[in-house]
């Protein structure tokens, strides 16, 4: 993990505050992620993980602080304008559309067309789905199968899947573990550690189980009350700690 | 180690463990059976068959021709309503869009516009229509059900006042109205040709793979970028240019424009026609082609029992008996392809 010391910074986060009416979603969020880094992003329900992920990925814009993207300054307009950066999302509610078939889902908002007369170009979409799926070990019998008829693993291992595949420099996934058994999620933190030897992907992983967190991420931030209050390298920490910060909030928040 | 990822074992996808994989006969028959639109084939075709045995009239060019002059209206703007109930909307005004449109059409013409550029005005309005509809219901966020019943009515005065309450007559002369409805056949050959390239736009282009989306999980499609309102605002205008179109072709194939034609029956048998063919109601999925065999099996039924002679007031019980039955044959064969099509089968 030394060596990625030294490796550039992907994103960075300066003073990111963000306000919904009078709820006070991010106060003053300061963040970076280097390349080929796994940070860890825990905090309590309601911290603001989600708001934060919503403004790196461009669905939502800062009210005050900026960011940069492999040290430039930008404005992130929109989900497209970021996808378009590279920056990629696995949201919480998986981003799948179940009528459709495992190859569409790959390439939603990406399909390649024909010249002149834009027709799909389903063949090549199916064998490119089958190729992405095979190069991270992900085996899913049928890609024309409709993305309804899987299983929760399947369908968060293809929301990965398709992040992985279009290039994306910064990969953001909010609980990609959340409604999976063990064995599932044990397959997702596989996947996640193949792209980490990889190297050339960064992740922001949004998880509850701390132990999962210390097992895969290079580092971990912690969130509360809408901004940074811990960021240590995971070999320097421990579950414990992990689940002692979060619990000591707990306890004077309860008294 | 991939195992759980292919999830033939997992509890979720495989509740049929231990059944055989089937023969080659077998997965011939279930490649045949998951074509969506093949129950609602089936029932089409047994009411066909019902009406051929029982009437002697049934089989002949006169009536194939009374039945795609029942079909052409419905099928044509079904075409545009299953686009809308895919992205999640619907619109109860397209039947008096259908309405209205000849009365524009007459109204630039008599003010001098030649024939072809009065259509094209009238279809032009229709669709600034649908794109008021989509507008009033994205941007404001009314439901498409109030937004378009309000619509339907202002569109009803509308024609009300314009056509002055009596039908007028269409104009006979000229290959605008030879092309467009008074040949031979020419709705029902729009009808054809506007199912097949609706079919295309919706399973060959981004655009229909957007209106699935749109409708199938709005908030992942917005989240991968696609613009979801202005799929719905171009999906309004396009049912309405439709309805627009076909309540032209409809008034010119029979001679005068009326302005108790269309309305909401129109527009129920266009919904119907898409719900009998497989349309979601709640979106995410449907076919044109589906809608179009929805309207079809509409139209034999309407016709077979005309042939019949059942009496005037009889006649919308014994229908809406008929709708019923069909439906519930194909939701019963739907069901069936389903559990027969699933991957986790073989």
């Amino acid at each position: 993990m030394n060596q990625r010391n030294g490796a550039p910074e992907v994103i960075r986060a300066e003073h990111i505050s963000k306000r919904f009416g009078p709820v006070n979603a991010l106060t003053d969020v300061n963040l970076w992620v280097r390349r080929g880094e796994i940070l860890g992003l825990i905090g309590d329900n309601g911290a603001g993980k989600s708001t934060l992920i919503k403004i790196l990925t461009g669905f939502h814009q800062p009210d005050t602080g900026g960011l940069l993207f492999e040290g430039e300054h930008v404005q992130l307009r929109s989900v497209s304008h970021a996808r378009s950066l590279g920056i990629e999302t696995v949201f919480q509610d998986l981003a799948m559309v179940n009528d459709l078939p495992v190859y569409l889902n790959l390439h939603l908002n990406k399909e390649p067309v024909h010249t002149p007369l834009p027709f799909l170009k389903r063949r090549e979409m199916k064998r490119r789905a089958r190729e992405a799926l095979d190069s991270i070990g992900i085996d899913i019998p049928s890609v024309t199968a409709e993305v309804g008829q899987l299983s929760g693993g399947q369908r968060q291992a293809i929301a990965v899947a398709r992040s992985v595949y279009s290039n994306a420099k910064l990969l953001l996934l909010d609980e990609p573990l959340a409604a999976m058994g063990a064995k599932e999620g044990g397959l997702i933190l596989r996947l996640l550690q193949q792209l980490k030897q990889r190297g050339d992907i960064s992740i922001i992983l949004i998880a509850h189980n701390y132990s999962q967190i210390v097992d895969v991420c290079d580092r971990v931030n912690l969130l509360q009350h809408g901004a940074i209050t811990f960021d240590k390298p995971t070999k320097d920490t421990s579950v414990a700690e992990l689940l002692e910060l979060v619990h000591a909030e707990y306890r004077i928040n309860q008294n | 180690m991939t195992d759980a990822l292919t999830g033939r074992h997992t509890r979720q996808t495989d509740p049929t463990t231990g059944k055989p994989p089937p023969g080659r006969a077998a997965s011939v028959a279930s490649s045949l059976i998951r074509v969506k639109e093949l129950s609602i084939l089936l029932v089409t075709i047994a009411a066909g068959i019902y009406f051929s045995l029982t009437n002697a009239g049934f089989n002949s060019t006169e009536n194939y021709h009374t039945i795609a002059q029942y079909v052409a209206p419905w099928a044509i703007v079904a075409a545009g309503q299953v686009m809308l109930l895919i992205c999640g909307e619907i619109d109860l005004s397209a039947g008096f869009v259908f309405t209205l449109s000849p009365f524009l059409l007459i109204g630039f013409n008599h003010a001098g516009v030649p024939l072809f550029w009065s259509l094209i005005a009238a279809l032009l309005i229709s669709a600034v229509i649908g794109t008021a509809n989509g507008l009033i219901r994205t941007v404001f966020g009314l439901p498409a059900f109030i937004t378009t019943l309000g619509m339907a009515f202002l569109l009803q005065g509308l024609a009300l006042i314009l056509s002055g309450g009596s039908p007028v007559s269409a104009p006979t002369e000229g290959w605008v109205v030879t092309w467009f409805g008074r040949g031979p056949w020419t709705e029902f050959a729009w009808a054809l040709v506007i199912v097949a390239v609706m079919q295309v736009v919706l399973s060959a282009s981004r655009f229909g793979i957007y209106t699935q989306a749109s409708g199938g999980n709005p908030v992942a499609a917005a989240e991968s970028g696609i613009r979801i309102n202005r799929v719905k605002v171009i999906n309004f205008a396009l049912t309405s240019t439709l309805a627009g179109l076909a309540g032209i072709l409809q008034g010119t194939r029979v001679g005068s424009y009326d302005p108790t034609n269309g309305g909401f029956n129109t527009m129920f048998f266009a919904v119907a026609a898409a719900v009998i063919g497989g349309t979601a109601l709640l979106g995410g999925s449907g076919t044109v082609v589906g809608a179009f065999l929805g309207a079809l099996l509409l139209g034999i039924v309407y016709d077979g029992f005309n042939l019949t002679g059942i009496n005037a007031s009889a006649f919308p019980l014994v229908l809406g008996i008929a709708i019923l039955i069909a439906m519930l044959l194909n939701v019963y064969l739907t069901l069936l392809r389903k559990r027969m099509s699933s991957p986790r089968g073989h």
